[in-house]
């Protein structure tokens, strides 16, 4: 009898997670080398690993065994973004109704042109309600597109280009705008682009970088109240047209 | 010792706020009213945040790797992705641009208004 030796190793539960675990690292170094935005750690490890499923010709499902032990952290992780948040308290206080104001109605505005456009450009049902929380952080992200209904990869994916686009172009979009108070720039940077617009707050200031990941917890917890709200409502209103 | 209480307090918040989702057939995930039930926690002390410190790095300072199954799951989905890959691109770049210009002109015109009647 003929061994399987390759099925032997990925019918491994630690396949995945090693395979992850190398692709990360890789990620990072590549990054840190490059010190290019667009060559997001991720990014790259999702590549790396989609190419080596496909290269060896293994399949989703055999990788996704060691896939769901690391998707269990997604939930603790989502549930510590609490710590960040309370850190920045006394600083949400001292401008609480600007950043709240600012977080409710960017939002909203936000999933309504996220609808609008991708109605105007031509996508279908499910790719509209997987593109609803690109804004938000990706753990608050798939529990939103997974409610819906939405593809859940879509949705990673557009939560990353998203906060690359935020890192590499928000300070330039903030001076489009005019919004020249510290405040306003990290507000607008965390609820647009997430952790990853964060990280480039965080380079423009101390007080941009403690408003952005102070956003990204209230734009999160925002999001998931809103976004069923409006989609159901854009459905409706569709339906009343027709 | 101090990592499993860690870890006991954190999967501990995250299963109740499961619970209470699905037993109360409750719109919000779970792991985001486990996010509010620890935020409400720390405002009101019962934890601190040095009785959460090692668990809470530990997921926090490399989040993304977390999302990499998440990602790979694009594998699934590639036609998806070569059929529309310049609409979702439109989408992602005008909507990025909406939200902070909305979002930034918002908080702006507040924060000056208050700072006006502080004055």
């Amino acid at each position: 009898m003929k061994v399987n030796y390759l099925e032997i190793v990925t019918n491994n539960i630690l396949f995945g997670v090693v395979l992850s675990l190398a692709a990360f690292e890789t990620g990072i170094f590549i990054n840190r080398k490059t010190r290019i935005p667009i060559l997001n750690p991720l990014l790259i490890a999702i590549a790396i690993v989609i190419c080596f499923l496909f290269a060896l010709n293994i399949d989703f499902d055999t990788y996704n065994k060691g896939g769901q032990v690391i998707n269990m952290f997604l939930g603790p992780a989502t549930v510590v973004l609490a710590v960040p948040l309370y850190k920045q308290l006394d600083l949400l206080k001292k401008n609480a109704k600007a950043i709240l104001t600012g977080i409710f109605v960017g939002s909203l505005i936000g999933i309504c042109s996220i609808i609008g456009i991708s109605y105007l450009v031509g996508l279908d049902a499910s790719i509209i309600k997987s593109l609803v929380p690109k804004s938000v952080t990706t753990p608050i992200g798939i529990s939103i597109s997974s409610q819906l209904g939405g593809l859940v990869p879509i949705t990673v994916l557009a939560i990353i280009v998203t906060g690359i686009i935020g890192a590499v172009f928000g300070p330039t979009i903030c001076k489009l705008f005019k919004i020249k108070d510290k405040v306003a720039v990290g507000v607008a940077i965390g609820t647009a682009s997430h952790a990853v617009g964060t990280s480039k707050a965080l380079q423009l200031g101390e007080v941009e970088g403690a408003m952005s990941s102070l956003s990204i917890g209230i734009a999160g917890i925002m999001t998931v109240i809103i976004a069923p709200v409006v989609y159901n409502g854009s459905i409706f209103i569709y339906h009343m047209i027709k | 010792m101090k990592l499993f209480r860690e870890a006991l307090i954190i999967f501990g918040i995250y299963l109740l706020g499961e619970l209470l989702s699905s037993l109360l057939h409750l719109p919000i995930p779970g792991n985001i009213l486990g996010m509010v039930i620890l935020f409400i926690l720390l405002c009101t002390n019962i934890v601190k945040v040095d009785n959460i410190s090692n668990v809470t790095s530990f997921l926090l300072d490399h989040l993304s790797f977390f999302f990499i199954p998440a990602g790979v799951g694009l594998m699934t989905s590639l036609g998806i992705i070569k059929s529309t890959w310049w609409q979702l691109l439109v989408v992602c770049i005008s909507t990025t641009i909406i939200v902070m210009g909305v979002t930034g002109i918002i908080v702006q015109t507040i924060s000056r208004k208050t700072k006006d009647k502080n004055i």
